[in-house]
């Protein structure tokens, strides 16, 4: 079948209402996981179908597109999206964060602050914070419809009297208004505090698991931590090579078979523009 | 210097090419068509139609090409071509009593109306490598006799006339539809048999030889397995009655399992439905038994802790698609979160060395 012969940005409208009630409804009640009914797409689960269905429900053709996958827009999979939403919508596409009005993203935030005019799509493999706690989808509902987050509680306690540390590095989960735990997707918890008081509408998507949550723009939201171990976002103690940014999230390279390595940022973005206005990091050619 | 490990449009188009090239295989040798593929490997076809859940065998041939053989990936191809077709209205429920059978055998009953019918089966065949294959062989030709016209009667339906086996449970509900909207639980039997019909076969396969095993032992009998196509009918509204629209080729099974009464009931026979497109004794069979384990709760019996016995387990599992995705998912960059792991498992090892030191001072 030829694109032509798909609707715009591949789902058929029912499809896209269906999935726009659940994002409205998301966003009303923020940190909440929406049921949907997720539909098979032509990718497969865990390569980000929920991310893409949300995508799909709030495109429009004037929109401009960006895909990240570990912060890159030139990883495979982020390619191979944004040339699905090239062919199914015809929609502009950009690697510029600034650029974008819809972001689809995978294990990170973009370094740059968004805008009130931006959307920020995460894909979600698991939704549940509470999954890894109890495996149980008819237990975690009812956890979380009595806001009974003891067990999490005592599972960053017991990481505490045991490593001396909450040794959860990425997936932190997150207090929404208060009120709802959430699974962040798994950004590394370097990206946790973007999360809160964000300008963008923030949505996740997980396809597999037929769940929906979103983040209105200028929503509280708070790491779990304890007063007297407090939350640290962490990265690689380095600059980056390229830029010399020392405050972006760094991918670890390993450079030749002796093992050395070199760091560098992880949104190749926002690593080119600033070496396009001139920032010089100590490898950079 | 910095070494590429990011990949881009280049290299997913090469990918895609040498895909279709090593799909083809030699070029000396005939390609297959999709209609070979549909006459000749039909029960590769009717997996694909029933995990698919999908009735269309030329559709499903395709599939099997595309995927190199590949039939989750063919399953797949057809999962998400259908997701996209327009729902035009449900047919009637398909009766299964007025199914041309193909085949149709009852383990409880020696002779039954109907007769027992052997169908073509591999049951009884030596598991010899047929070397007259692998040469042309001659069109095999079967003897033939008149088919009996005519309903065949369901075996339950015997047992039933004494009350020695519990009514078919009625639902006038109507049933929900996995395929448009969420898996949500509990789960009634008619959302239950859904999954199961496009379970993985494999997976429901195991599930059932677990009860076999033990895990929730149920004591099946084939009451009955019937094979054969039934005429499938749609009601529209414009004409006011029933038309027939085609015919599909179901596999049914309907298992007689022993039940010594429990607080609620009398000691009576249960039954375990399977139902599955095309030919497929093994998943109609194995879809039977756990259906029937899935019903402990109903039936009053007791929660063994066994898998076959729990419906978010089974339900959650079965689905091959949901399964391979994720399961490959892993292969996909992860360097991010490695890379905050890294840092993570970097202090508490600096940490715990540093413990060390200071334990060797005191």
């Amino acid at each position: 079948m030829s694109e032509a012969a798909y609707n715009f940005a591949y789902l058929d409208e029912q499809t896209k209402r269906m999935i726009r009630r659940a994002i409205l409804k998301g966003l009303a009640v923020p940190g909440y996981q929406v049921p949907f009914a997720s539909r098979e797409m032509p990718m497969p689960y865990g390569w980000g179908t929920g991310g893409v269905q949300v995508s799909a429900a709030v495109l429009t053709p004037d929109d401009r597109f960006k895909v990240i996958d570990q912060g890159a827009d030139d990883t495979t999979n982020a390619v191979s999206i944004r040339s699905f939403f090239e062919r199914t919508a015809g929609v502009d596409t950009t690697t510029k964060t600034a650029e974008a009005s819809v972001i689809q993203t995978r294990h990170r935030i973009p370094e740059e602050p968004l805008t009130e005019d931006q959307i920020l799509v995460y894909q979600v493999p698991i939704p549940e914070p509470l999954r890894f706690l109890e495996p149980r989808e008819s237990e975690t509902r009812k956890m979380h419809s009595l806001e009974e987050y003891g067990l999490m509680h005592v599972k960053l306690y017991e990481d505490i009297s045991r490593h001396g540390h909450i040794a959860t590095s990425y997936a932190y989960p997150v207090k929404v208004e208060g009120r709802y735990v959430m699974d962040p997707s798994p950004i590394p918890k370097f990206d946790n505090p973007k999360l809160g008081d964000m300008a963008a509408i923030q949505l996740f998507g997980a396809g597999r698991e037929q769940r929906i949550y979103a983040l209105p723009p200028y929503t509280q939201v708070v790491s779990l931590d304890f007063e007297d171990h407090p939350f640290e976002a962490s990265k690689a103690d380095h600059a980056c090579a390229l830029c010399g940014a020392e405050h972006s999230y760094l991918d670890e390279v390993i450079v030749d078979d002796s093992g050395k390595r070199m760091f560098v940022c992880s949104d190749t973005d926002f690593c080119e523009s600033r070496r396009a206005a001139g920032h010089v990091g100590e490898q950079a050619a | 210097m910095y070494v590429a490990v990011k990949g881009g449009e280049r290299a997913i188009e090469s990918a895609h090419a040498w895909l279709a090239e090593e799909r083809r295989g030699d070029l000396n040798i005939a390609e297959l068509s999709v209609a070979q593929i549909r006459e000749q490997l039909s029960l590769a076809v009717d997996r694909v139609m029933a995990e698919g859940s999908l009735y269309d065998p030329d559709l499903a041939a395709l599939a099997i090409k595309q995927s190199r053989g590949d039939l989750i990936e063919a399953i797949f191809l057809i999962r998400a071509y259908r997701t996209t077709l327009p729902r035009f209205g449900a047919t009637e429920p398909i009766d299964t009593g007025a199914m041309a059978c193909d085949r149709r055998i009852s383990a409880t009953f020696k002779d039954l109306p109907g007769g027992q019918v052997l169908g073509p089966t591999f049951d009884y065949t030596h598991r010899l490598l047929d070397f007259k294959l692998a040469a042309d062989g001659d069109a095999p030709e079967a003897p033939m006799r008149e088919a009996e016209i005519g309903e065949v009667p369901h075996v339950t339906e015997f047992l039933n006339r004494e009350g020695l086996i519990e009514e078919a449970p009625h639902d006038t509900a109507e049933p929900p539809d996995l395929t448009r909207a969420p898996l949500e639980l509990p789960a009634n039997r008619a959302l239950r048999l859904q999954a199961l019909s496009r379970a993985d076969e494999g997976f429901t396969l195991g599930l059932a030889y677990s009860t076999q095993r033990g895990y929730a032992r149920n004591h099946a009998f084939v009451g009955e397995l019937r094979i054969g196509s039934v005429p499938v009918e749609m009601d529209i509204p414009e004409l006011g009655f029933a038309l027939e629209i085609g015919e599909v080729t179901l596999t049914e099974c309907e298992t007689v399992n022993q039940f010594m009464g429990s607080k609620t009931e009398p000691p009576q026979f249960t039954r375990g439905y399977g139902l599955v497109f095309g030919q497929s004794e093994r998943k109609a069979i194995s879809m039977a038994l756990v259906d029937r384990a899935l019903r402990w709760e109903e039936l009053g019996e007791d929660n063994q802790g066994a898998p076959a016995q729990d419906t978010e387990f089974v339900l959650y599992h079965a689905d091959n698609i949901q399964a391979t995705g994720f399961l490959e998912h892993i292969k996909l960059p992860h360097y991010v979160d490695f890379q905050a792991e890294l840092e993570l498992v970097r202090k508490l090892r600096a940490e715990a060395d540093a413990g060390h030191v200071q334990e060797a001072a005191e």
